[in-house]
């Protein structure tokens, strides 16, 4: 009994210490010098447009990885081919590796010294220090989200069903739509949920390829950066509630979806 | 078709970046690319990221185990917040963490204005960098640990207590060997998240050359610089490191599965 009770209150302080503390600094930061300056922080037109790109980056990189997820995991889990575990290993990559040079081999490609940087200028194309780059970083920090979610889950519910609709005369298309779609829903939405929160936070391999020209490739988390090293701390803390808040509302969706629908999702998220 | 997809995706994405990466490192040359690496402010880079990562893992290795045996093993108030809570690092942006962890272990922060009344530094030293992969690290050993710990069996315990077996004796002979591989799992990956954390770190180290100076931040620097070939040269030291460290990850975990198939 007395193990226990330590146990439990290392743990706890433990966690105060590590997770709680940091959490609640943001927001007390950001509340320090009262409701008015911390409102004020986002009526600066750099941290709208900064916002704005985000969404945007967003709502670009999380469909893409949500249908090559759908698509990796179709591919591994209804079909038989040599070199599998390899392709797994192949999508897993990006998440071993940091994420400055998963923003650097994109300047290595499309820089003004890279591959194609001559080609890109000849015909005033910009990825990098512009919008593309920052998407396609994005993309690649968060390329296995989706498909590492439905993967296991595909895996596990083998063929049989679409097989059944197959024969009774259905359409790959509608087998798709009416029969595997509805049995990973609530996977792909997990997966989505962690790709989406990765996608609006990422910070190492954008703040590479972005250039960090003010109110045009500041993403929210290279705002924040701005913000902090020009000693603008309230304001710093102030946008990063909203990147804060993100991160618990995630948290509790997942939480939600691993409570209510654990036997829909992957096995590793059983609980 | 969907295999078109995939592997479109996968080599315009993922396998042609790297790859320009690789024969970037190649074109450098030998000699080059060894006066990059021997280079003292690479090397003290390098080991730090390595070092600091290695302290972080090792740490949370003890408190990691320690959190998942709580939340698998105990019922109390309050447990299904820490383990939802558990996951805050990975949903947490790093930049966000990074000021907020800066902030709290500043000389005038928090717990930094009780570590100068003692007499050290947290913030703008190595310390601070292996705090910062404390945070980041923690849920990968947890979230490895904790569902191999849900399907040890009791029985096996309380067996071994009953034969008369001490508490420790039963820890080190009866539990660990169950959960050693998911351990040892959780930790290389931590490790390795740790060796390549670019925005929780650069906030709250100083980024002092040859002090507080992190690989990933070397190689940002570089970029700045224009020196593309040594950002290179550094990052295919590191990927190289992370490839090493992806197939341990896969042995282990491939051992893990064999172990619970023998059970």
């Amino acid at each position: 009994m007395r193990i226990r009770v330590t146990l439990i209150l290392v743990a706890v302080v433990f966690l105060c210490a590590f997770l709680f503390l940091p959490l609640a600094i943001v927001f007390i930061e950001a509340f320090r010098k009262g409701l008015f300056v911390f409102m004020s922080a986002f009526s600066d037109p750099d941290a709208l447009a900064a916002i704005r790109l985000t969404l945007l980056v967003a709502a670009i990189a999380v469909p893409f990885n949500a249908i090559f997820g759908v698509a990796a995991a179709w591919t591994i889990a209804k079909f038989n081919f040599r070199g599998k575990n390899f392709l797994l290993t192949l999508i897993d990559l990006p998440f071993s590796i940091s994420p400055v040079i998963s923003g650097l081999v994109y300047v290595l490609l499309f820089g003004a010294q890279g591959w194609f940087g001559h080609w890109l200028k000849a015909h005033n194309v910009e990825i990098i220090f512009a919008v593309p780059g920052i998407v396609l970083a994005t993309i690649f920090v968060t390329f296995p989200f989706v498909a590492r979610e439905i993967i296991p889950l595909m895996q596990a519910q083998g063929t049989s069903e679409e097989e059944a609709a197959l024969t009774l005369g259905a359409s790959g298309w509608h087998t798709f739509l009416h029969v595997t779609l509805p049995n990973i829903k609530w996977a792909l939405l997990y997966g989505v949920l962690l790709c989406n929160a990765r996608a609006m936070g990422e910070f190492g391999a954008v703040s590479v390829v972005s250039g960090h020209i003010r109110g045009k490739t500041d993403t929210v988390p290279l705002h924040i950066e701005v913000l902090y090293n020009d000693y603008n701390f309230t304001a710093a803390f102030a946008v990063a509630t909203l990147l804060a808040s993100l991160g618990l509302v995630t948290l509790l969706l997942k939480s939600i979806l691993e409570w209510k629908f654990a036997d829909n999702l992957a096995a590793t998220h059983h609980r | 078709m969907t295999l078109g997809i995939t592997m479109t995706a996968l080599c315009l994405i993922v396998l042609i970046p790297l790859s320009a990466l690789v024969l970037r490192a190649l074109s450098v040359g030998p000699e080059a690319f060894w006066d990059i690496t021997s280079d003292p402010r690479t090397l003290a880079a390098l080991k730090l990221s390595f070092g600091a990562a290695f302290i972080a893992a090792a740490i949370n290795m003890v408190f990691g185990t320690l959190l998942a045996w709580v939340i698998v093993r105990y019922r109390f108030a309050g447990r299904k917040l820490i383990d939802a809570a558990i996951d805050l690092p990975f949903a947490l942006p790093t930049a966000v963490a990074g000021i907020a962890l800066a902030t709290i272990y500043a000389p005038n922060g928090w717990i930094g204005a009780v570590a100068k009344e003692l007499g050290f530094k947290i913030a703008f030293t190595p310390l601070g960098v292996v705090l910062a992969l404390i945070f980041i690290g923690l849920p990968f050993v947890v979230r490895t640990v904790q569902p191999v710990l849900e399907e040890t069996e009791l029985d096996i315990e309380e067996a071994s207590a009953l034969l008369g077996a001490s508490r420790i004796r039963t820890i080190f002979q009866v539990v660990l060997p169950q959960i050693y591989p998911a351990f040892l799992t959780g930790t290389a990956l931590a490790f390795a998240r740790g060796v390549g954390e670019y925005g929780s770190i650069i906030f709250i180290a100083g980024n002092i050359p040859m002090v507080s100076e992190i690989a990933p931040l070397l190689i940002v620097i570089k970029l700045e610089e224009f020196d593309y070939a040594g950002a290179t040269v550094v990052a295919t030291i590191m990927l190289a490191t992370s490839f090493i460290l992806l197939l341990a990850i896969n042995r282990f975990q491939a051992w893990g599965q064999n172990k619970i198939g023998n059970v």
